[in-house]
């Protein structure tokens, strides 16, 4: 049988590099030995993009995207469908979840410097998929053609009309009417599973090739790879990816699954925060709410686009607000990467950030109002002042010295 | 933990100024409550329905569900269907609702989901005696309703006392609470009050029929993956044991 299986192993090595992507990718690629909570969530957005297309194939095999039918389908498969409704709300629910593991992926890059020499691009294609996956998940919002589905999108559509000269043009383009309609949804409908999926499952094929060519940053923000290597030909705190951190992240996975499964059945809606509450009105072309808020993810965005007084001056911080994040590796001009050896500034800035960001976030679902724009307005300087001023405080900054070794 | 706060203090004026929602009460509503959810179809039924569809909901289920027999539901539940499996269309059109009330009645499949349970509540509690509007009737919580007091019959009527409030300087009568109107009608309050609590419960089984579902399977899928975690821990702690 054992010799079966070698021969059968060096068949197909013969003929495809199995053992040796085996070895590059998990067996013999070398992760710091030091991993800590916030190194969980890359493993967990993947499993959350497996669980989405799943789900989905199984939605798509239900759901009608014709203006007429799609509501009326989705209550179908909540109601006649067998588990279609666990089918929907783990693709529903899933996306906050995307959302959660990917925003606490990206903060780990802010608190250990994950985005530094020589992991720029590594940061720069990992952003890449973050806009891929606000696409993803704006596109596959308009599916329920609920109210907010419709307006969200009206709102969010009839923002291009605010680039000068070609920006009506563009809008109509964009939506193939001159409203959201029947025609929007089913090419957004096209988009959301054909397209978006092919470019997200790209650009996560490049994120991890790219990873594995510079090796793993850490929460010391230590090159391990620059360091002797021992005995077993490990660099001294470098571990084999398999089977260490593969157990390791079976177990952040049993958690996840059981903060997933509280949220499906127990709280699908959250409060209005997974699943809106208008968004159980049917999508109704004549009648406006007063009060159009996306979903929770979206919001920071939404609450600059907001405070700014002039719809372009809007789309251009808000855009702004997005871009500026690619520039990151460059603002960065700290002598450390870790957060553990950077020094009080860089840590208030790091906290009066997270501040704006939840600030905005909670600003974004509200009704505007004179005090709450003046709100947005502050925060939005803060938010983009933690990266225009990086240049500066990064360098004033009293960091601590770096030691050669891991330190846990 | 100090950030949070540090956070939630920040936000706090903030907040203040976005709770000016309406107050609501809430709805004591539980959809296990297979007598209630019995009792509040057949309200449906009957005094709801010849104007309200639950175009996504079928006899069948509701029967399935609220613990009913095939016989009862047809006795109980259908006077048009004739099929238990159909859905709870009705007959009336959308220019008819037009037509009849300035405003086609809304389908209430999902009406417990995207009002919410405590409006709907509320809402059928709220209606009173105002002579200046079509049916004769308002609603508190739904200003200037085109709908009528479809359960004036249970309910009876009910009058608003008003009270006088002083507002820079001008005052002027604000409805206070709503009373019935007579003796009579004070005496069907308590039962009415239930018989909005069994509709209501309904309603909110009705906008997530799964609800019930989910609730029983959840509790499995829990204990699965407690188990498959502790598991999981106790192979990583195994294998990191040689690691430092």
């Amino acid at each position: 049988m054992n010799n079966l299986l070698t021969a059968s192993l060096e068949w197909i090595d013969a003929r495809y590099p199995l053992s040796q992507q085996w070895n590059e990718h998990l067996a013999k690629y070398y992760a710091p030995k030091n991993f800590n909570f916030w190194y969980y969530f890359g493993s967990l957005a993947i499993l959350v993009l497996v669980l989405q297309m799943v789900t989905g194939i199984f939605l798509a095999g239900s759901y009608k995207p014709d203006a007429t039918l799609a509501f009326a389908s989705v209550e179908y498969i909540m109601r006649d469908v067998e588990y279609g409704w666990l089918i929907r709300y783990m693709h529903a629910i899933g996306a906050s979840f995307f959302f959660i593991a990917v925003y606490l992926h990206m903060f780990r890059a802010l608190l250990y410097g994950s985005y530094r020499k020589p992991r720029e691009l590594l940061w720069i294609i990992g952003m890449c998929i973050y806009m891929a996956l606000m696409a993803e998940s704006f596109l596959g919002y308009l599916l329920p053609w609920g109210q907010m589905s419709y307006w969200g999108a009206q709102v969010i559509i009839s923002l291009f009309g605010a680039i000068p000269y070609i920006g009506e043009d563009l809008a109509v383009w964009v939506r193939g009417d001159y409203v959201i309609s029947d025609v929007t949804l089913n090419r957004f409908f096209a988009y959301h599973v054909v397209s978006m999926p092919i470019i997200l499952l790209g650009l996560v094929f490049v994120h991890i090739l790219a990873l594995h060519h510079v090796g793993s940053n850490n929460p010391d923000g230590i090159e391990i790879k620059k360091q002797p290597k021992n005995e077993k030909g490990w660099y001294l705190d470098g571990i084999p990816f398999h089977p260490y951190y593969t157990v390791k992240d079976i177990f952040g996975v049993g958690i996840f699954l059981i903060l997933f499964a509280l949220a499906i059945f127990y709280a699908p809606e959250m409060g209005g925060y997974f699943l809106e509450k208008n968004n159980f009105f049917p999508a109704d072309p004549m009648n406006t709410p007063l009060h159009i808020e996306p979903l929770w993810y979206f919001t920071p965005f939404y609450a600059i686009l907001r405070a700014i007084p002039d719809k372009l001056g809007g789309v251009v911080a808000m855009g702004a607000s997005i871009v500026v994040l690619f520039f990151l590796p460059w603002l960065d001009r700290s002598p450390v990467k870790s957060i553990r050896y950077k020094g009080m500034v860089y840590k208030l800035a790091l906290f009066l950030f997270v501040v704006s960001f939840f600030g905005l976030g909670y600003l974004g679902m509200q009704a505007p109002t004179p005090t709450f724009t003046l709100l947005s307005r502050i925060l939005s300087v803060i938010y983009f002042a933690f990266f225009l001023l990086m240049p500066f405080y990064s360098v004033w900054d009293k960091t601590k010295p770096v030691p050669e070794r891991l330190t846990d | 933990m100090k950030r949070i706060i540090f956070t939630l203090a920040l936000l706090l004026p903030a907040m203040a100024i976005a709770s000016t929602e309406l107050h609501l009460e809430k709805a004591p509503t539980d959809i296990t409550d297979k007598a209630a959810l019995q009792e509040g179809a057949k309200l449906y039924v009957n005094y709801c329905m010849g104007c309200h569809s639950l175009n996504y909901s079928r006899f069948e289920r509701v029967g399935k569900d609220s613990g009913m027999t095939e016989d009862e539901v047809k006795q109980n539940l259908m006077f048009t269907a004739d099929k238990i499996g159909e859905t709870m269309t009705i007959a009336m059109t959308k220019a008819d609702g037009v037509n009849w009330f300035g405003v086609a009645p809304p389908d209430l499949s999902v009406t417990a989901r995207s009002r919410g349970v405590d409006w709907i509540y509320n809402y059928l509690l709220a209606f009173y005696v105002d002579p200046a509007r079509p049916f004769g009737v308002n609603n508190l919580i739904f200003k200037d309703v085109a709908m009528p007091h479809a359960l004036w019959e249970r309910q009876g009527l009910q009058k608003p006392v008003y009270e006088t409030v002083t507002e820079g300087g001008q005052s002027h009568q604000v409805i206070k609470s709503l009373e019935p109107v007579n003796q009579a009608d004070a005496a069907k309050a308590e039962n009415y009050r239930k018989d909005v609590l069994n509709l209501v419960t309904f309603l909110e089984y009705v906008g997530e029929p799964a609800k019930l579902e989910r609730q029983r399977l959840g509790i499995w899928v829990l204990i699965y993956l407690v188990i498959l975690t502790i598991v999981a821990y106790l192979l990583k702690k195994e294998y990191w044991r040689d690691v430092h």
